[in-house]
């Protein structure tokens, strides 16, 4: 028993020592640029619609992840996002327009199993996890800040 | 000069994540959940306002962004409602977030199909 | 008294089964790779007409065992034996096309390792005298298989540079008692190993160690060199997992790095079409071996191969719960003469 964990060890470190690493470097950088790009997309909705539109602060930002939202589900439709995610990685992943794809791209794959069990249910196959522990650490932090108020 | 922050903020998130990924076993889905509960946490903890002050939409338009949102619209519903505003709080603050992933996910998810690679 | 068992895992055939026709269909991708000339049918979309991919997974094998069986000059009802499986749950590519085909079916699940297995245990139905004619087929689907296992295709992620590319792709194989084409004389099956690789970007590294194991037993059980081998050729280790696999098998005194190939790297271009580690599902093998591989044996270019056909024995459930990806792989001696 304790020579096979041996042998299981020795030879997980012979797996890691022939397989490739990731290229740290170009992965970041293409994350940055994307990243900071779609950042930089956003701000300029923001500073549109606040300017055209004659949008408070919290309005123009609520009304820019609309936008971005819409952008995101709409590039996946047209199966240009996936391709963006290929050398992006999390510069597309994290911003908003990443969750979007994350409800579209499952959605859209289980059509042929069926309106409710495919599309509608699957939709939330990876969104959801996010819903979860976002709208339940905010209670929490929601019930902390009401007994210390 | 607001452009120039949003891209340096939004992408030092990304970069963030990638290196998560890269480094880690930790798959998209767990950095994404990472990343809203950090938002909720860093903004709770007043880390995350001064972030959104200097980067405008590079710290809103990534996912830590919605956590800012949640935790920023449950402390406003404590502040509103009392004790309810735990509870709707953060939805309130986040619902048209929320219903347009719905609704044009699943529009999109009727219109398009997916294409082999 | 087994009189056919030689060693701990391999059998040799007395009356060697004849693989007397192939048929592969592979998808565009494959098409477009280095092998593409060698295939029977390369499909312009890989939808192939139907409705869903696994629709047309299972035309694909269909069709693979209709040409094959055409080939031969055979007619359907002449198979007394379908064999074989897909990657897909509950076999549904291999079953569905049986329900059209009225052949008598053996399922098998061996994931990627189906092809070897299926000629196995097609070979040990010839030769038992059970069967004169039986047909083993397996394919796999890109778009299916990734569904299943990995990923929507449209969602924005980065694929490792160990993952491999899932081969869209079916091959079928009449053997037959009687005719002319290559003979499979020895067949040894592999064990379920498990190194404690968790990683299901890394299937290469995870499935080298079953076929390291499967290949040294075969050639203590035989008495064979690696030598007398044109061609040792793993189904889908990729670049990486044959890499390994070389390494353990010289590690137990045994040199293949010279006829060594893996049917994941011959199928794709990895660096122009960007499968990274190489191809990979029970098509891989499959179509390899039916297209490329049994037209250089009837040519005598190949006098005598060894195909190690390779599976990683996991399901998505499995992963989730932490289980580490068990393993096999079944070697069959395929010769020209």
């Amino acid at each position: 028993m304790k020579r096979q964990t041996e042998n299981k060890k020795r030879y997980q470190q012979l797996v890691k020592e022939i397989s490739p690493k990731p290229h740290y470097i170009k992965n970041c950088t293409w994350a940055f640029f994307v990243g900071g790009f779609i950042s930089m997309i956003g701000q300029f909705i923001h500073n549109s619609v606040e300017r055209m539109l004659n949008l408070s602060h919290l309005e123009a930002t609520n009304a820019t992840i609309l936008i971005m939202i819409f952008v995101g589900a709409l590039l996946t439709g047209l199966g240009i996002y996936d391709r963006i995610g290929k050398r992006a990685g999390a510069g597309s992943i994290v911003p908003i327009t990443g969750f979007a794809n994350s409800i579209v791209s499952p959605a859209m794959e289980f059509k042929r199993e069926g309106y409710i069990f495919g599309v509608a249910a699957r939709m939330f196959t990876l969104a959801g996890p996010v819903l979860v522990y976002g709208i339940t650490s905010s209670v929490l932090v929601g019930l902390i800040y009401y007994l210390l108020k | 000069m607001s452009y120039l922050w949003a891209f340096i903020v939004g992408g030092l998130i990304c970069v963030i994540g990638q290196l998560l990924m890269d480094t880690t076993k930790l798959a998209p889905a767990h950095v994404l959940v990472i990343f809203v509960t950090l938002g909720v946490i860093l903004t709770a903890l007043g880390i995350y306002q001064p972030l959104v002050d200097l980067g405008g939409a590079g710290a809103t338009i990534p996912l830590p962004g919605f956590g800012y949102s949640l935790a920023k619209g449950v402390i406003k519903g404590v502040n509103e409602k009392g004790f309810f505003g735990v509870f709707t709080g953060g939805i309130e603050a986040t619902a048209g977030g929320i219903t347009a992933a719905v609704v044009f996910g699943y529009m999109m998810a009727v219109l398009f199909n997916p294409k082999t690679k | 008294m087994a009189i056919k068992r030689i060693g701990t895992q391999t059998i040799k055939f007395v009356n060697p089964p004849l693989l007397i026709s192939t048929a592969s269909i592979v998808g565009p991708k494959e098409g477009e790779g280095p092998l593409g000339e060698y295939f029977d049918k390369v499909l312009s979309d890989d939808l192939f007409q139907e409705v869903s991919w696994e629709k047309a997974e299972s035309k694909m094998t269909k069709e693979a065992i209709s040409l094959a069986t055409n080939k031969a000059q055979l007619k359907i009802p002449d198979i007394q034996y379908l064999l074989g499986g897909d990657l897909l749950n509950q076999l549904i590519a291999t079953t569905y096309a049986a329900r059209d085909l009225q052949i008598p079916f053996l399922g098998l699940y061996g994931a990627c390792s189906t092809m070897a297995e299926s000629l196995a245990l097609g070979g040990i139905l010839i030769d038992g005298g059970f069967a004169d004619r039986v047909v083993a087929a397996t394919s796999s689907h890109f778009s299916s298989a990734e569904r299943q296992f990995r990923f929507p295709l449209e969602l924005g992620n980065q694929r490792p540079l160990t993952a491999q590319w899932t081969v869209t792709g079916a091959g079928a194989v009449i053997l037959s008692e009687k005719g002319k084409g290559p003979t499979i004389t020895h067949v040894t099956t592999g064990k379920v190993l498990d190194y404690g690789i968790a990683d299901a970007s890394n299937m290469g590294a995870a499935m080298a160690p079953a076929a390291a194991s499967t290949i040294v037993s075969h050639f203590s059980d035989t008495g064979f060199k690696p030598e007398d081998y044109d061609l040792i050729i793993t189904g889908d280790l990729g670049i990486y997992g044959g890499e390994i696999a070389i390494e353990l098998v010289r590690n137990r005194g045994l040199d293949i790095m010279k006829n060594y190939s893996d049917c994941g790297i011959e199928i794709f271009n990895g660096k122009k079409q960007d499968t990274h580690a190489g191809g990979s599902g029970c098509g891989c093998s499959a179509v390899v071996f039916c297209g490329y591989l049994y037209k250089k044996l009837v040519e005598k270019k190949y006098r005598k191969i060894l195909l190690v056909s390779t599976g990683a024995l996991f399901s998505p459930l499995s992963l989730q719960q932490g289980e580490s990806i068990p393993s096999i792989a079944h070697a069959v001696t395929i010769e020209c003469n």
